[in-house]
């Protein structure tokens, strides 16, 4: 490829310079071959399944849905910047201890977009919690153990006030 | 690379809910895949596909893509130096087509490129004029013999009857249907990948690969590489999501040509589309059955024509036939069977594994007439069951007798008497009716329906089929590792090992070795069997362990090994006061042991389709309430209840997971997910066109787990995969029809089945 094209984002609180990039790459190839967050999983490249969702600006996108190089002016956070440090947050403690991790392919996509959720809507009804993840397709779980995460998140973080 | 993890806290023994050692990477999105796995110097690679159902090549050109700057190298059926051809049961799959293609999507070629942009540019320079063809795809005309054979093996992929008792009987109640199932696709989240390393001498490599049964795999590489198998070693990569996808040859071959061709780590992995073609997909059947019952509904015999479309190649096919047509008679006592089955070859897509193996198939066309039956003679469709369940001891249609406990009748009244949803209200939130959020439906049309399905499943493989599983356990300083080639598919049998470890061997600490090809086969993630036959090693392995650690410590402190049991993690004298922890009593030693857990022999069907052929059985009910629009024909599942026979629960957590996520799968064959075909071409090869069940689209899940210890079994668990996606479907499918009153004999139904 001639590749010679130069530019910076800001992911997870710090600039990543992205060098000898093709100007056509998606911000998920960009993240996850070029910027070392293999975090960010591709699965259908559509924005059909979720599985790549990271925060852009505070909305919740489908990082395969956007070019990488027009994402430079704004704040992503990826699964690996969820938290600050090497410690889970309630949310993803919450999946692993209900049962909602299988393959876990769907679940990096998952937590960002629960965590996006609970930051808009603490208190979400279950139907909210249904649609606000509706985007996010898992193949092993039948989502029974994902709703059970975020209810024991949103219960934790009540009973925690 | 995959390294080795520490499992420590909490401490899960079996029966409870002990956590995923890989949950915390999983959930930080540090957990390796094979598609996030690289190597220095690393090329990728692509594949070239026929765009034709059914073509002569005439030429292939590959110079203009080998000149495109970036572009290494170019490999077509020409570089196979070793077997043109692989295949799980018949070897007739081409590793690149070289004079016809017999299917969309067949490889044609392959290329290793330093970019994945360059490697689709090189693909689309590659040249190859096809003289096309008209293509076989009604299954019917690959049985009468009115098409030319596709490929050397013939049109007909295997023929199997099954004649018991009398083939003359009938009884004052005869109902019958032709049942269509539709193919569905396994859709694992995870899309086919693998890096392929060559060995520095350049005579062997490493396969890092998302496969369902590493030692299968190597069998079937070796043989097309021509390298000998301690030339080439695998070791399974991330595996996200299976279900019976990835128990074929896909890139596998293709990966390892290119990494030998270029000297240089090749990684390869499918775009979503190439997905759909990349791998096989459940059958798409036609079953004719008619059922003869006495006056009561009891069923006196039954008659069954089963059509299977096993796709341009065989793949699993001969099995998934006989795993139909054996499950003719579903959970059911039946007497008298005439049964013919066929599993064809067309110039659709291949079709072998998927959850369920044939009999989801087998189900929705006899719980379908389970229902015919209760209404000719005026029962529910729970007392058609119950009368008419199977019990342990009862002979099947095959003469086999049922063996596994059988607790069918409690499956089906503990599942009945799970509490019903509330009635649809008038006040009901109107974004959960059908249509959800498109608002499509007012209350006042809905209808409510309530549907049956109930399903018998084998667990592990048949027809002689010795399909073992090996396991290594290393007891030091109070540690235990254990080494074994299962797949770990996301079901979690990296939890459950570790589990079997602490019980048996009363250690804390289990360290899982890196799972691949340098220890004995483990068999494949399938068949509902690694609970089983992997748990089964495990155990063994374990105990052996305990034995000779009991004559260590018998030596050293003067008490008969045979009194000695684990309490905990202490080591015990059941007779005496004696009493030290594991970690102290294997201070200093070492002891190492392997195990291989072989299950009963099976037989072969004779030309009658009589013989022991399976190996033990499972059961579930499932009730499925359903609301429905009749105007749109659309539908929305409220509530699954279900109670399934799993023989001991080993893990409440991941049971409960396996139930729900097998329910989803069963919806969405129901009421949603098929691959569109038209003239060989598949219409929908992506997640916008294919239909998966989403948040919105699950029910509400009520589960009862049938605990009856299966003696047979190494652990008393049966396998709890397959069951939860068979019945589900049928349930689905009834309860549409009791809520509109139409007969409905297609899967997944579709809109205009329910409105026009």
């Amino acid at each position: 490829m001639s590749a010679n094209e130069f530019y910076s984002l800001h992911v997870n609180g710090k600039p990543m310079p992205v060098q000898d990039s093709w100007v056509g790459e998606s911000l998920l190839y960009v993240l996850r071959e070029r910027l070392g967050l293999p975090g960010t999983k591709g699965a259908c490249e559509q924005g059909e399944c979720g599985s790549c969702t990271v925060l852009m600006d505070g909305d919740a996108v489908c990082a395969c849905l956007v070019m990488a190089a027009t994402a430079i002016n704004s704040e992503i956070v990826t699964v690996e910047g969820i938290t600050s440090d090497s410690a889970l947050s309630d949310v993803q403690r919450s999946f692993v201890e209900e049962g909602a991790v299988q393959c876990g392919f769907c679940t990096p996509g998952l937590i960002v977009a629960v965590h996006h959720l609970l930051e808009k809507n603490p208190q979400p009804s279950e139907f909210e919690v249904k649609e606000a993840i509706s985007g996010n397709i898992c193949r092993c779980t039948g989502y029974g153990r994902v709703f059970a995460a975020v209810e024991a998140t949103i219960r934790s973080r009540t009973e925690a006030k | 690379m995959a390294k080795s993890s520490t499992v420590t806290k909490p401490r899960g023994i079996l029966g409870n809910s002990a956590l995923r050692p890989d949950g915390a990477h999983k959930v930080q999105g540090s957990f390796e895949f094979t598609s996030d796995l690289h190597a220095e110097n690393m090329l990728w690679g692509a594949t070239l596909r026929s765009p034709h159902p059914y073509a002569r090549i005439v030429s292939i050109d590959t110079s203009a893509a080998l000149a495109l700057s970036g572009v290494q190298c170019v490999i077509t059926a020409d570089d196979v130096p070793g077997k043109p051809t692989y295949g799980l049961i018949s070897s007739d799959q081409p590793v690149f087509a070289k004079d016809i293609v017999r299917y969309m999507g067949e490889p044609v070629a392959a290329v290793a490129a330093d970019h994945p942009e360059t490697c689709r540019r090189a693909l689309a320079l590659i040249t190859v004029v096809y003289e096309v063809l008209t293509p076989l795809t009604e299954p019917e005309d690959a049985i009468a013999g009115t098409f030319a054979p596709i490929h050397p093996d013939g049109n007909v992929i295997r023929h199997q009857r099954i004649l018991r008792g009398d083939q003359n009987i009938s009884g004052p109640i005869v109902v019958e249907g032709d049942y269509v199932i539709g193919m569905q696709d396994q859709a694992f989240l995870g899309l086919e990948a693998a890096l392929a390393i060559p060995d520095p001498d350049g005579l062997g490599l490493h396969l890092h690969v998302a496969t369902q049964w590493l030692h299968e795999d190597l069998t079937q590489i070796s043989a097309c590489l021509n390298l000998p198998a301690d030339k080439i070693r695998l070791t399974l990569g991330g595996v996200g999501g299976a279900f019976g996808a990835r128990e074929d040859i896909s890139l596998q071959v293709h990966c390892c040509l290119l990494a030998l061709k270029a000297g240089r780590p090749i990684k390869m992995q499918y775009s979503r589309e190439e997905s759909f073609f990349g791998h096989v997909h459940r059958h798409p059947a036609t079953i004719f059955m008619r059922h003869h019952a006495d006056a009561e509904g009891k069923i006196i015999k039954i008659d069954a024509r089963f059509v299977f479309d096993g796709g341009a190649y065989t793949s699993t096919s001969p099995a998934v036939l006989i795993n139909g047509i054996t499950h003719t008679q579903g959970p059911y006592k039946c007497d008298n069977a005439t049964v013919d089955g066929y599993a064809v070859r067309t110039n659709n897509p291949p079709c072998g594994a998927m959850r369920g193996f044939g009999v989801v198939q087998a189900c929705f066309a006899h719980e379908s007439q389970m229902d015919k039956i209760a209404a000719a003679v005026g029962k529910s469709p729970v007392e058609i069951r119950l009368i008419n369940a199977m019990v342990t001891g009862d002979p099947l249609i095959t003469g086999q007798i049922m063996e596994s406990v059988a607790p069918v009748a409690r499956c089906i009244s503990e599942t009945d008497a799970i509490p019903l949803p509330e009635p649809l209200g008038l006040s009901v939130n109107e974004l959960s009716l059908p249509g959800g959020s498109g608002l499509t439906a007012s209350r006042s049309n809905i209808v409510r329906g309530i549907g049956w399905g109930v399903s018998m499943k084998n667990l592990m493989y048949s027809e002689g089929f010795d399909d073992y599983a090996t396991a290594r356990c290393t007891l030091k300083d109070g540690v235990a590792s254990l080494k074994f080639a299962t797949s770990e598919v996301g079901q979690g049998f990296v939890t459950l090992a570790p589990q079997i470890a602490r019980s048996v061997l009363g250690v804390d600490e289990v360290i899982l070795e890196p799972i691949d090809t340098q220890i004995g086969s483990a068999g494949s993630t399938s068949a509902s069997r690694q609970t089983w036959m992997s748990g089964g090693a495990v155990d063994g392995a374990c105990r052996l362990v305990r034995e000779r650690l009991f004559h260590h410590v018998g030596l050293m402190h003067s008490i008969d090994p045979l009194r000695l049991v684990i309490d905990g993690t202490d080591v015990v004298d059941q007779v005496g006061t004696f009493r030290i922890t594991v970690a102290e009593a294997s201070d200093g030693i070492e002891i190492i042991e392997t195990f291989e857990h072989h299950h009963r022999a099976t037989e072969e069907l004779d030309e009658n389709g009589q013989g022991n052929c399976h190996t033990a059985f499972a059961f579930v009910a499932h009730r499925a309430v359903v609301d429905v629009d009749p105007e749109l024909g659309l539908v929305k599942v409220v509530q699954i209840a279900t109670a399934q026979d799993v023989g001991r629960v080993l893990n409440p957590l991941s049971a409960i997971g396996q139930l729900e996520g097998g329910i989803a799968q069963g919806l969405g064959l129901a009421v949603m997910e098929e691959i569109v075909m038209k003239d060989g071409k598949v219409r929908n090869p992506s997640f916008t066109d294919y239909l998966l069940p989403t948040a919105l689209d699950a029910p509400d899940v009520v589960a009862v787990m049938i605990e009856e210890y299966e003696p047979q079994a190494p652990l008393g668990a049966k396998g709890i995969g397959e069951p939860p996606c068979i019945s589900v479907t049928p349930a689905i499918v009834a309860a549409i029809r009791n809520a509109i009153g139409k007969n409905i004999e297609r899967i997944p139904v579709r809109p205009q089945d329910i409105c026009l």
